[in-house]
């Protein structure tokens, strides 16, 4: 009798979706409180006032908009990028890797092509040495995993080193001045290799890419025949064997397709807007990608918003910081409140909860 | 009736979230239309009064007030802001901004809301200030520790630096003449005098620092030697320590270190081996072996910079703070660890170096690959190549900051002993 919990908890089948959304919304609603409730005992600042500055700090001049954009893109350029793959329950966490690889080609085609080409041609060669290595990136633990059953966790996270120290040396080769180990920004005076502005907007070329690749992923996963394979593999390899689909055709074709959009997002990195390469360039957006994936359950319409909740938290916290004189670490804490919420909301989504009522005992 | 129940509590639940939600978006809207406007008014209401001076600062800083080197910046923003009477609403300090793309955002950002002069303290913040000066004219852009400024040819572009070069010769007097009273104790013979220095990169900077310090060290304690080791990175604890530790079982001596963390003085104190920081005091963490520490003050430069661009002046390409403008700092000498007569060394060599009859780097004072030295081409323009492109020697002395503020003494001199050079 007393081995019994005192709650009881059972798988839930699917919910309506307004149940669902009312979940999630109270979780968002909680998180906020929470973080209210924290910031006043921390700091005794008011909590509107700090959620009104990240507001600002994300929206509040034409610049920081167009920033906020620029991030949300290449935050969601990554997170579609590595959906295909976790759709097909691969657990690929080596985006990282394969965006920097992505971006070490791109500032290779520049540095060393830089003044030899003609610019249209020297972008042509970037775009293709950018998705290759991105691509190369994907297949190698793709093809061990088809071929021996390697560990993709395993094997895409140590491809994620070997890229940041290939980074680490080539920056150490083209450094300038000698020993500072810095590249600076590549071609400063001559341009070359930089992908050309739109309408004279820095970013609004890697937003419209972004969002060209928002709306394929989406066809390609749903409306396509390889889609529909990457879910039959994802829900079970033997199904999928059985139907006649070649699972590790599809594995290896995914994952180098998953790669090919994480080097792009490296070309439009180096060559679209930071004109350099350092080896914190993707600044951890490989893996923060996992979790907009995750949360938006893979679909790539609902990525925009998981991708903006978490650019705006982080470009509001650095508002944050310096108008409060607040630690950094302090957005840090907010962003991690709000992330457990969401998150543990996917629990009561899942999973039914309720009190063991006293008359059950007996039975 | 346990739908009933469930359906009931989610429309309650969900009613609670519409009821929250409304003020709570609300709110930060109609805070944005009040508070915006106020902290402008703010701005601008003692720029219209005379009190306090009609300018708006920027800083951007790598990371914040936990990296000595940081921290640093962040003091001496603060104290040049308080001497001039700039008020908390006119200037912004922006903390933890990457090398990259990030920095020329923060840069244009802080130009959009009205800064008049912003200043950068990361070397790898430099090219992303010149693309913001390319495209705010009026706005003047200072860089500390870059090498671009003399070349680039802008005139809202900015390079500064200090000759902390006679600071690290100083702390290396310092150094000498505890090596000297180890050996009068009989701790070791006079041939074993050997420091260790943990360095970031093979850069200038950094050569240039070890260089100094060891001359410094050898004009009191002629039989010195020095090994070297670099860690790859400015900022790396954990490699500072080890580092550390490695020169002392190699038998180092003494050690100095050129990087920001606590790493190399820590790892002094717990292997009791007296050490010359750099930066800042080490003293209440290293209280038993910390000897002194050299720092540049940033203060005079951010005082000057400032005050020119209030009063509409020129600033300086290049601005090189010396012992004179206050910018090259000696903290705090611990008495308890450093030799008997340190202080009134140093206050001799001061003078000296003030008056010009000693210099840091007079060509008497080492040797390369055996040889005295009477011309040396430096990479004083960037580029790419490292091409030499000036002659550094001028009466027997390698003038050091003269021909730019940041350092660009790359030799290595006969007596230091370079462990590994793959950064």
């Amino acid at each position: 009798m007393n081995k019994q919990s005192l709650f009881h908890i059972a798988k839930r089948g699917t919910l309506p979706w307004y149940i669902s959304a009312a979940i999630r919304g109270c979780a968002i609603l909680f998180a906020l409180i929470v973080c209210a409730l924290v910031t006043m005992f921390m700091t005794g600042e008011n909590p509107i006032s700090i959620y009104g500055t990240i507001f600002h700090g994300a929206f509040g001049t034409v610049r920081k908009t167009w920033v906020t954009f620029q991030n949300l893109a290449v935050l969601l350029g990554i997170s579609l990028a590595v959906t295909p793959a976790f759709k097909m329950r691969f657990w690929n966490i080596g985006a990282e890797g394969q965006v920097l690889i992505g971006c070490l080609a791109t500032a290779a085609c520049m540095i060393c092509l830089g003044d030899k080409l003609p610019n249209g041609l020297l972008i042509l060669i970037m775009i293709v040495a950018a998705i290759a290595a991105g691509a190369l990136w994907g297949f190698l633990p793709a093809f061990f995993k088809a071929r021996w059953n390697t560990n993709e966790t395993l094997f895409t996270l140590m491809m994620n080193y070997i890229a940041t120290q290939l980074a680490a040396y080539y920056i150490i080769v083209w450094e300038v001045p000698k020993g500072a180990g810095k590249i600076g920004i590549i071609n400063q005076n001559t341009n070359a290799g930089w992908l050309p502005q739109i309408a004279g907007k820095q970013y609004l070329l890697t937003i419209l890419v972004v969002a060209v690749m928002t709306v394929l992923t989406y066809i390609y996963l749903k409306y396509s025949k390889h889609g529909y394979e990457i879910a039959v593999v994802g829900e079970s390899q033997r199904t999928a064997s059985y139907a006649g689909i070649k699972v590790e055709r599809v594995i290896i074709r995914t994952m180098v397709l998953s790669g090919a959009m994480c080097g792009l997002m490296g070309l439009l990195l180096t060559a679209g807007t930071d004109h350099t390469l350092t080896t914190t360039i993707v600044g951890g957006r490989g893996f923060t990608a996992v979790m907009v994936s995750w949360m938006a359950k893979f679909n790539p319409i609902m990525m925009i918003f998981t991708s903006l909740l978490l650019v705006v938290l982080s470009r509001g916290a650095s508002e944050i910081s310096s108008v409060f004189g607040l630690n950094h670490s302090f957005a840090d804490i907010l962003t991690g409140i709000i992330l457990f919420f969401i998150i543990g909301s996917e629990f009561f989504i899942n999973y039914k909860v309720s009190l063991r009522k006293a008359g059950k005992k007996e039975a | 009736m346990k739908k009933l129940v469930a359906v009931i509590l989610t429309l309650v639940l969900a009613l609670s979230v519409a009821a929250c939600a409304a003020p709570a978006t609300e709110e930060p809207a109609t805070t944005e239309g009040t508070e915006a406007p106020a902290t402008t008014e703010g701005t601008e209401a003692p720029a219209e009064g005379t009190e306090a001076p009609a300018i708006k600062v920027g800083f951007i800083m790598l990371h914040d007030e936990n990296s000595t080197y940081d921290l640093n910046f962040i003091n001496a923003a603060k104290e040049a802001c308080a001497t001039l009477g700039i008020p908390e609403s006119n200037y912004v300090i922006k903390t933890n901004v990457p090398e990259g793309q990030e920095c020329y955002n923060t840069a244009a950002e802080l130009a959009d809301a009205g800064c008049n002069i912003i200043f950068a303290d990361s070397f790898g913040h430099e090219d992303y200030m010149i693309q913001a000066a390319k495209e705010f004219p009026d706005v003047q852009f200072c860089h500390a520790t870059g090498t671009k400024a003399h070349t680039e040819g802008l005139a809202n572009y900015h390079n500064a630096f200090a000759a902390i070069y006679e600071g690290r010769f100083l702390a290396g007097i310092a150094a000498g003449m505890k090596l000297n009273a180890m050996i009068e104790a009989g701790e070791f013979k006079a041939e074993e005098a050997k420091i260790g220095y943990v360095g970031a990169f093979t850069y200038a900077e950094v050569i240039s620092g070890y260089t100094s310090f060891f001359l410094g060290a050898r004009s009191v304690c002629p039989t010195a030697t020095m090994e070297v080791t670099f860690t790859g990175s400015w900022y790396d604890e954990t490699a500072e320590k080890e580092g550390a530790q490695k020169l002392i079982q190699n038998g180092c001596k003494l050690i100095s270190q050129h990087a920001d963390s606590m790493g190399a003085p820590t790892a002094c104190e717990t292997a009791g081996v007296p050490d010359v920081s750099y930066n800042g005091s080490t003293q209440d963490a290293c209280p038993n072996t910390y000897i002194i520490s050299s720092r540049i003050d940033w203060a005079p430069y951010y005082e000057y910079a400032i005050t020119a661009c209030m009063n509409g002046e020129a600033i300086d390409a290049d601005w090189t703070g010396t012992l004179a403008t206050g910018s090259v700092k000696l903290t705090d000498l611990n008495t308890n660890v450093a030799a008997p007569g340190t202080q009134e060394a140093i206050d001799a060599a001061i003078a000296k170096l003030e008056n010009g009859e000693l210099k840091v780097f007079d060509t008497a004072t080492f040797t390369v690959e055996g040889k005295t030295l009477d011309s040396c081409m430096a990479d004083v323009d960037t580029d790419a190549d490292y091409t030499p492109d000036t002659e550094v020697i001028e009466n027997g002395a390698f003038m050091e900051s003269k021909f730019r503020s940041a350092p660009y003494f790359q030799l290595n001199i006969d007596g230091i002993t370079l462990l590994d050079q793959k950064f």
